[in-house]
Order: structure tokens, then sequence, then C-alpha cells
């Protein structure tokens, strides 16, 4: 675990401003001290700052708002952020007219299934890669490597056609399987691995340990904190896929993931905004969830290994 | 072959066991079979070991063989097949290419995904870098602000462009607000050939510049403050000191972000295709959306892998020119 945070050390001074709180407020002391002007400066910057944040969280407030107006509320001039009433009820309609709550679930089981299987490989992979000596490692983790240059939408065309061949258009493992094995994380947990003392595998080794219970006493433990950054990573890109369910799910009340949902109820529901707002919300719950609860493993994803970028 | 002695002595000197793991061959590797077998316990070690590693690695290697490198290599194979999405499949040869080259739409596309990343990639860059460095440590409540910036980066993409579809609507937000400040309407943005593409890059701005804001900023934090206090002393301004002594420290940051950024908006899709379904006409349809409605919508599985080669193709070539270009503007220390 000590191993581990010196590791991360970069990331973790992002993350300082939030833990040093205090520190970074003394630190403002001396542009105070330095009399009004400076002062007043400091001031309207940051006022601006909020005024800036505050606009761009505009569309993001007005949908919560919009979620919660009566549908004849929506389009006023002027625009107002409150309707008549807080209609709550919206939240219901919304699970009824389309299984919501399904399109949750699938999305949590299409997720969690495929980030298992990516973060387990992953370890095993990232082990090798890293800490065994085998013929022919470079070779094959090049060719790992190279894998990444291919964007996704280039391979959804043979992918389809592959599913059609296994029987498995319009299935959960077709959601899940055929991007269980992207070799980002075995690229990541490499990175890890190399930085754990060679002393550990010794000792582990002394104690009468094999290569298989030196992985998981020794090595897993110690990985623990990169498989959490992998892992919030990979849930979150299935979470968040659209493409691929739009061509693969035929079935959507049964197969849809959120975002597959959301645009079927857009589709049938667009002109009810407020449901459609609702319905918004719904679907970005639990990835603002997420990331206030994680925010600390995300920013460490992304500043480690430019994880998740869009 | 006398290594066998310093190797047994790995439990007390580590460091001489790597090296000497290091300099024995790998089974198999080249040196004699049987001289393996003659050796005591370490040897059988590395011979062991050599095992493991091909084991261990083999659950991930056979899943993206299986599912990228098949399909990758069958994906070029279609491409020069004629292939619709049921009945007969036939050998064509470049006749996907040239159906591709002597479609009006295919360039089309093109030119407005040229455009997407044209308008896209600057202001990405330029927003992200400009907010990283306004959010120095000194900003209080800094980690809110990179929070409430991340928060639509991580959200589904389609709900964001719901919601932008709303703002954009005659009577939405925006023309609403034109409406009772300054009594104009806003224009019809979605449905506007001037104003469309304007507003799914606004759109993908917003929803996408946190990602490379947080990269920016972790970068910055970490410039060496020694750095910035002698350009200080130097009487440098903070517009100086930026430019002169921050920028090329982050330099490395900007050049992977910029090509992270340019890989993936050549390969937009969800913000046009929810926002305007690649209209008005074809004002915003982009080369993923043909790509889709070619093998999705005509079922020409054939044509559209035709099509994703190309996209494929232009993607590496930007990235060589990236990677050669580099070396003018990336320090790295």
């Amino acid at each position: 675990m000590s191993s581990s945070t010196r590791v991360f050390r970069p990331a973790e001074r992002v993350i300082g401003g939030h833990v040093g709180r205090h520190s970074a407020g003394k630190r403002v002391q001396p542009a105070q001290a330095a009399g009004l002007v400076p002062r007043v400066r400091h001031a309207i910057g940051y006022a601006i700052l909020c005024l800036i944040a505050l606009i761009f969280m505009a569309p993001l407030i007005y949908m919560v708002a919009t979620s919660l107006k009566p549908d004849a509320d929506v389009f006023t001039t002027p625009p107002t952020l409150w309707g008549s009433e807080l209609r709550w009820q919206n939240y219901a309609d919304v699970f009824s007219y389309q299984p919501f709550g399904r399109f949750i679930l699938n999305g949590i089981v299409v997720a969690a299934v495929g980030t298992a299987i990516n973060v387990s490989v992953a370890a095993f992979s990232g082990y090798a890669f890293s800490r065994l000596r085998w013929r022919g490692s470079s070779l094959v983790f090049m060719l790992f490597l190279a894998t990444l240059m291919i964007p996704q939408d280039v391979l959804v065309i043979p992918m389809y056609v592959m599913m059609q061949n296994l029987g498995w258009v319009d299935t959960f493992q077709a959601l899940i399987i055929p991007w269980a094995f992207t070799a980002l994380g075995a690229f990541l947990l490499r990175q890890f691995f190399l930085t754990v003392p060679q002393e550990l595998d010794d000792a582990a080794r002394v104690d009468g340990a094999g290569t298989v219970r030196t992985f998981f006493e020794v090595m897993v433990p110690l990985a623990r904190p990169t498989l959490a950054v992998l892992a919030v990573f990979t849930f979150i890109n299935y979470w968040n896929s659209f493409l691929w369910p739009l061509v693969i799910v035929n079935d959507v009340n049964a197969h849809a993931t959120i975002p597959l949902g959301l645009q079927a109820f857009f589709g049938q529901q667009g002109s009810e905004w407020s449901l459609v707002m609702a319905a918004s919300v719904i679907s970005m719950l639990p990835t603002v969830v997420i990331l206030v609860l994680l925010q600390k493993h995300l920013v460490r994803g992304i500043v480690t290994s430019g994880l998740g970028g869009r | 072959m006398h290594e066998s002695a310093p190797r047994r002595s790995a439990a007390r000197k580590p460091t001489l066991a790597e090296a000497a793991v290091a300099t024995v061959p790998v089974a198999g590797a080249g040196g004699p079979a049987e001289a393996d077998g003659e050796r005591e316990g370490g040897g059988r070690e590395v011979g062991r070991r050599s095992w493991w590693g091909a084991a261990f690695a083999t659950p991930h290697s056979v899943g993206l063989a299986l599912f990228t490198v098949v399909p990758i290599l069958a994906s070029l194979v279609v491409s020069f097949m004629n292939w619709p999405m049921i009945g007969e499949r036939s050998w064509s040869g470049f006749a996907n290419y040239s159906k591709l080259f002597s479609d009006p739409i295919f360039w089309v596309v093109v030119r407005n995904t040229a455009l997407y990343v044209v308008l896209y990639v600057p202001l990405n860059l330029v927003v992200s870098l400009g907010l990283a460095a306004w959010l120095t440590p000194r900003i209080r409540h800094r980690h809110i602000f990179r929070v409430l910036f991340f928060i639509p980066t991580i959200t589904p993409l389609v709900a964001n462009a719901v919601v932008w579809r709303m703002l954009y609507q005659p009577d939405g937000l925006i023309d609403a607000t034109l409406q009772s400040t300054i009594g104009i309407s806003a224009p019809n943005f979605l449905a506007d050939q001037q104003w469309a593409m304007i507003a799914v890059v606004t759109m993908s701005v917003w929803a996408g510049f946190g990602y490379n804001m947080l990269i920016f900023s972790a970068a910055l934090d970490a410039v060496p403050e020694n750095q910035l206090e002698a350009a200080q002393l130097d009487g440098a301004n903070a517009w100086r000191t930026f430019w002169l002594v921050k920028f090329p420290a982050i330099s490395p940051s900007i050049f992977f972000a910029t090509m992270m950024t340019l890989i993936t908006s050549f390969q937009v899709f969800v913000q046009p295709f929810l926002l305007t379904k690649g209209g008005p006409g074809t004002a915003t349809e982009t080369l993923v959306q043909y790509i889709y409605n070619t093998g999705f919508q005509n079922q020409q599985l054939g044509l559209a892998s035709a099509g994703a080669w190309v996209l494929f193709v232009i993607i590496l070539g930007i990235t060589a020119v990236q990677f050669l270009g580099q070396k003018r503007w990336v320090h790295y220390e």
C-alpha cells in the first residue's frame, strides 16, 4: 500500500487541492496582504470564474429543473427555472413508459461482467509482461500496444458479422465479450508491476511460494489501487457505450443499456421534454455518483495513464 | 555455465539474482535443451517461469486475438468483397473503394468530419488549457471547479446531447433567453445549414474539454516551483511565465492530449447523430455515421468496411504526422 501511494505521487498532488484545502487557503494570504488592488483583482477574477462555472452548469441545472416541470411550463419566454409545481410524477412516468429500471439493471450487469473479465485477464497479462520471463514476451506486448491504435468504429462491422456467425446478435454476451479484452489494462498493470521491488517476489519465493501463489497473495493485493482505477474506467466505458448497443441490440426493452434506452425513449416521447429531461437525469445520475465518490481514483487514472479520453 | 552458484544465493542478494536471471538464456530461447535439464533448482525455475509467463498471458492474448486482431483483418478482407447483410457474398476487388470515392456523399462526410475536427480540436485545447492555467492551487475550492467541469465528460454522451437538443430548440433556453433580453429570436440552430455544425461543435466542446483540463492541470501542478520563481525574479509577468516556462514544461502533456483528441474527434458520431441526425440535409453527417448508415441501414457491409478502413488510414496518417512533428515543439526532460 505504501509503495503504491509512492508511485502515484503526482496524482496525489492533484487531489492535494481537495485534501489540503487549508494549506491552499494559507497560500492566498500573501496576495491578500499585498494590498487592496491585488485583493480586489483576485476577487473579480474569482467572481468571473464562478460565473463561467455557472454558465457551464446551466444546461445541467436547466435539465434538472425541466425534469420537475409540468409539460406545459417547459417552453416559456422569458425562461423560468421552476414551473408552476414540482412534478415528481415525471420520474414515475418515465419508468412506466419505458423499462428504465431494466436498462439500469442491464447496464450494471453488462458493465460489471465486462469489467470483471477485463480486470482479471489484464492482471494476469500485466504480470506476465513485467515480472515473468518467457519467449516472445516483448513481441506479444508490442502487438498488444498496436491494437490500442485501432478505433472501435473500424471493428464494429466485422464484429457484427462475427456475432451473426456465433448467433449472438441481440444477446448480453454480444454486449459484453467483444470489448472485454482491450489491451489498455495490460499496459497499465505492467507499468505498475514494474515499480514493485523485486525483493518482494524473492521473499515470497524463499517462503516457498510458487509463481501462482506469489501472484495471488503478494502481487494482486499490492496492485489493488491500479486495479480499482482500471475497473472504474472500464465500467464507465461500458456504461456509456452507444454505437455498439445501437448496432447489436434489436429488442430494446429486453437488452438495451442506458444510452440506447434513452435514445429510444427520446424517439418515442421526444415532444414531452419534461419526461425526456427526467430520463436524462436518470441516465446521468449513476455516473455522477461514481464521479463524486471516486474522484480520487478517476483523477489518478487520467493523470497516470490517460485513461477514459473523449 | 557456472551461473548456478550465484543464483542459489538469490535469497540474500536479490539484485545479483536478477542480474543472473537476465544473463541466463531463457529455456528454449537458444541454449541447448539438455543444458537446461542439467541445471539444479535455479535452472528449472527459469524453465518453469518461462512456462508460467506464457500461461499468464494466454487468456488476454487469446481474447484480444479473437475479438480485435481477427476482426480487423476480417474487415480488410470484407472491404474487398460484396457483402450484403443477408444473401450472396462475392469477391469484388477494389469495387467498394472506387464506389466510395465516386460517391459525392462520401466526400461531403469527409469534409464535414474534417471541418468538425478543425473546429473542435483547437477549441477544446484552448478552453481546457485556459481553465487549467486559471485553476492554480491558489484558487479556493479548485477541486469543486474541477469536478464540475468534468461532469459532462463522464455522463453518457447521449444524455448530454439530448439536453442540448432542448437548449437549441426554437423557444428553447437559448432562444427564449435572447428573446426576453435583447428581443431578437435565435436562429433555429439545428435546422440551419450555417449553424448546425457550430451547434454540434459547441456542445461537443462543452461535453469534452474536462478531460484535457484535468491532464493539463495535473501537469501544471508538477512544474518545478524553482523554475517559476526564477522566471518571476527575471521580471517575467504571468503571461510570459506561462509561455516561456509552463508551456514548454507541460508540452509532452499537450502533445498527448492533442493526439488523443484528434484521434477521438475523427470518430465523432453520437453528437451529430442525436442532435441533427446528420442534417439539415447532410450538413453534419460524419464519417462514422456514413459507415453506420451504409452498413446497418443500407446493409452493405463490404462498402461500410471500406469506409471504416479509410477512416483508420486517416487516423494512422494523422498520428504519424503528429509524431514526426513533435520534435519541433515538445520538450522532454
